[in-house]
């Protein structure tokens, strides 16, 4: 189906409800055989079974990156094209992007308490994760000031895209201000091979957190067609009232 | 080009006679200045060796404080529509704008810099580094700063939203800066490396900044 047919919200409401369930079910099973393979995998020799949280960290760690990257095709969609669904797109990522980002920190301060003796390094890593997450609450805090949602979108779309090009150089630059200041107690992680009995349960929780990512931006799309219809409706309403 | 000069010097006069807008930086920037010590200590050692981070801070908060109302206040008395309408490219434009700002609040901290830096007991060499780190630094602040003033110009509550915005963004100027300070006077790292990507950020937001503003103004207005 070409995207252009999408530009129809009723008809991506259609859509979306056709492929939910199925994708529901998937994110289900995806979680179960993850889970699953990520309780067979072997303790770390040197971190025990702390290494399991990796298999949750990490998929975070991707997702939190993975929506900005939606969020900034939904920008270019949004003043290039002008295509009606992704404001809404670019809107619903916003708040799982963060949510993602949260998590990753969390999951991280939780796994360094054992492992480094502290929840939080200043390490380059954290470091502009962290910034990454106070860039997800700009655009949130810009969404939630602009009351009218197309011209929300375009202001949020705007931010979003100086910080797809800013995120680079944040990251280039926290990298470079850790290795001035280089703290002592980072463990160095893995290595640069992994072990397949780790690899492959990581790999099939990265699938699971992606189809819960589209599960939930999907239905968050949905709410937020309907929740506009009702801002519309109101509205007439109000009018013809007056 | 008439059009580029009038509204410089427009704009400059603007701030320059209107109360709040240079001397106000400089005097948050000395407040700023002055706080440190009763949080730190009056420890002179202390304070030399993290003056130009003090500096830098300091210079960073007071260039944002007036960002608000490059924009909004000629929202408010409607000669932004006026400016929008005219013939010249509205990215111009705004690149203007944002020079007349950086001339009437950024170039005063700088110029303040090193009267500061005698309060924290900094030694020649170092205010010299400091001063140019900030005469390099500061344009990147202003124009990054612009986008956050475009965007936040149509909003109600635009003051602290702007900081919460632009923040995030200036953490590479604040590092290059600093380190670049730092590396005058206590080495051992070369002024050179980051001195260099400092005036590189600055160049950058030169060509994002106006563009991204002019965009954020163009839709958030029509």
């Amino acid at each position: 189906m070409p995207i252009i047919d999408l530009a129809n919200p009723s008809r991506f409401l259609a859509l979306v409800g056709r492929v939910l369930p199925w994708l529901a079910a998937a994110t289900v099973c995806a979680f179960l055989v993850g889970l699953y393979y990520a309780a067979l995998a072997p303790d770390d020799y040197q971190q025990g079974a702390t290494v399991k949280i990796m298999f949750i960290h990490v998929p975070n760690a991707w997702l939190a990156m993975f929506c900005w990257t939606v969020m900034t095709v939904a920008a270019l969609g949004t003043l290039v094209w002008r295509h009606p669904l992704a404001d809404v797109a670019a809107k619903a990522a916003a708040p799982l992007g963060a949510a993602f980002t949260f998590l990753c920190l969390l999951t991280g301060s939780l796994w360094g308490r054992p492992m480094w003796g502290t929840y939080w390094v200043w390490d380059g890593r954290l470091t502009s994760v962290l910034v990454l997450f106070l860039m997800y609450l700009g655009v949130l805090a810009l969404w939630r000031t602009v009351e009218e949602p197309s011209r929300a979108a375009r202001a949020a779309a705007i931010l979003t895209l100086v910080g797809a090009i800013n995120l680079p150089i944040i990251k280039f630059s926290v990298d470079w201000w850790a290795t001035l200041h280089q703290p002592a107690s980072v463990l160095r992680l893995g290595g640069p091979t992994i072990h397949s009995s780790i690899l492959v349960p990581l790999l099939i929780m990265g699938l699971a957190f992606m189809l819960l990512f589209a599960t939930l931006h999907l239905a968050a799309m949905r709410n937020e067609i309907l929740r506009r219809r009702v801002r519309t409706l109101r509205l007439m309403q109000a009018q013809a009232g007056a | 080009m008439s059009a580029v000069k009038a509204l410089l010097v427009r704009d400059m006069r603007l701030a320059v006679r209107l109360g709040g807008g240079a001397p106000m930086g400089v005097l948050f920037f000395l407040i700023v200045v002055t706080l440190m010590p009763f949080a730190l200590g009056p420890d002179l050692a202390l304070l030399r060796r993290i003056g130009p981070a003090i500096l830098w801070l300091g210079a960073l908060l007071a260039s944002l404080l007036a960002l608000d109302r490059l924009f909004a206040a000629d929202h408010e008395d409607g000669s932004l529509d006026l400016i929008l309408t005219s013939r010249l490219p509205l990215e111009l434009t705004v690149a203007v704008k944002a020079l007349a700002h950086w001339l009437t609040t950024g170039l005063p901290l700088v110029i303040a810099a090193p009267v500061l830096a005698l309060f924290l007991d900094l030694d020649p060499p170092a205010m010299a580094a400091v001063a140019l780190t900030l005469l390099v630094g500061t344009p990147a602040l202003t124009f990054i700063g612009t986008v956050g003033a475009a965007l936040a110009v149509t909003l109600r509550r635009g003051g602290l939203i702007l900081a919460v915005l632009v923040l995030p963004l200036t953490i590479p100027v604040l590092i290059f800066g600093v380190a670049a300070a730092n590396a005058a006077v206590i080495g051992p790292m070369p002024f050179g490396p980051p001195f260099t990507i400092l005036c590189a950020l600055s160049l950058i937001s030169f060509v994002i900044g106006p563009f991204a503003a002019a965009a954020a103004l163009r839709h958030g207005l029509e």
